[in-house]
């Protein structure tokens, strides 16, 4: 199967939500674990909105729905979302 | 909002767009933007395309956003951008977009050996990084490995031969899945273990590495990049879907 694409296509979604670039934060799998740039995981973009998933255990990790009007971003499957920032 | 201010067939299915976007912030090399295409009835639909420019290539107030678009025979976008778009339509973009599969000769490590793997029209954002390199006047060696089809299907064959040719630390390797050139002394198929070996840096250089192409071919170079023995964490990858180009 390789139905999916990356995340690297979720930058100008997330990007109408988040001030920086969200592609390259890292998320942490609840799932498994695992780490990733946002970039790094697969994505389904065929489902109702669009759909992140663990490139090791094919867990969800969040799922964004983009209406006319409003947004949806469901990040269950994520324990964190770790940003790099410019140093203080 | 963008306006096309020229289009440039690259090959028999494949066009560039040179758009003129004001108010451009300007943008990184392997970054993307994401078009937006609206019908009369209200219907619309996004596509995400990299910009095959350098950010440099431009002068300061009037930065070149230029994409190169594959044409999908039954896509829903690409035959739009490639056959009915011409000079002085607008067109609706966001971006630029991404920071991950980035480029950036003034970033940390920008001076290191830098191996790029594309498959058929995802060279595009690899294309941006040499432009980059070129016009930054960057010393990082680069090496190109491009897997396409047939000799027919290759972007910017002229421009990539001169700055192979020019000798300045850019190396380009043509891997041929199906049809190599007249002459060519390479046998055709995928790209494998022993073209990585001969044509990309050892593992010890500790090169950077993109990956570009349709998701099979990304996960093939990545996986034998692995077992060569480059750290997962040097090699950073783009797909293209099923609505992507295929090679």
């Amino acid at each position: 199967m390789s139905d999916y694409m990356d995340g690297n296509m979720l930058g100008g979604s997330l990007g109408e939500l988040f001030s920086m670039d969200v592609t390259s934060a890292t998320v942490t799998c609840v799932s498994c674990g695992a780490s990733w740039a946002i970039a790094q995981t697969r994505v389904y973009p065929h489902a109702p909105g669009m759909v992140a998933r663990c490139p090791d255990c094919d867990a969800v990790l969040l799922r964004l729905v983009r209406g006319p009007d409003r947004a949806w971003l469901d990040l269950r499957g994520v324990t964190s979302l770790q940003v790099a920032m410019p140093g203080q | 909002m963008g306006t096309v201010a020229a289009l440039r067939d690259e090959t028999a299915t494949a066009r560039t767009i040179v758009l003129d976007v004001p108010g451009w912030p300007g943008h990184l090399a392997g970054q993307h933007v994401d078009v937006r295409l609206t019908a009369e009835d209200g219907y619309s639909t996004e596509r995400s395309y990299s910009i095959a420019s350098a950010p440099a290539d431009g002068q300061a107030d009037r930065p070149v956003v230029e994409l190169t678009v594959q044409r999908l025979a039954d896509g829903e976008v690409s035959p739009y951008l490639t056959e009915t778009l011409a000079v002085g339509y607008p067109l609706e973009l966001r971006g630029p977009v991404g920071g991950w599969f980035v480029w950036n000769p003034d970033g940390p490590a920008s001076t290191g050996p830098v191996l790029l793997v594309a498959g058929g029209s995802g060279v595009v954002p690899l294309m941006a990084m040499i432009r980059e390199r070129a016009a930054a006047g960057s010393q990082a060696p680069f090496r190109l490995i491009y897997s396409v089809r047939d000799p027919s299907a290759l972007l910017y064959a002229d421009e990539l031969a001169r700055r192979d040719r020019a000798g300045d630390g850019l190396q380009v390797r043509y891997v041929y899945t199906r049809t190599a050139p007249p002459g060519s002394t390479e046998p055709t198929g995928r790209i494998n273990a022993a073209t990585l070996a001969s044509a990309g840096w050892p593992p010890d250089e500790s090169p950077a590495v993109f990956v570009c192409g349709p998701t099979g071919f990304v996960e093939a170079v990545a996986d034998l990049l692995v077992r060569a023995g480059h750290g997962a964490g040097a090699i950073k990858t783009e797909r293209f879907g099923p609505s992507g180009g295929k090679t």
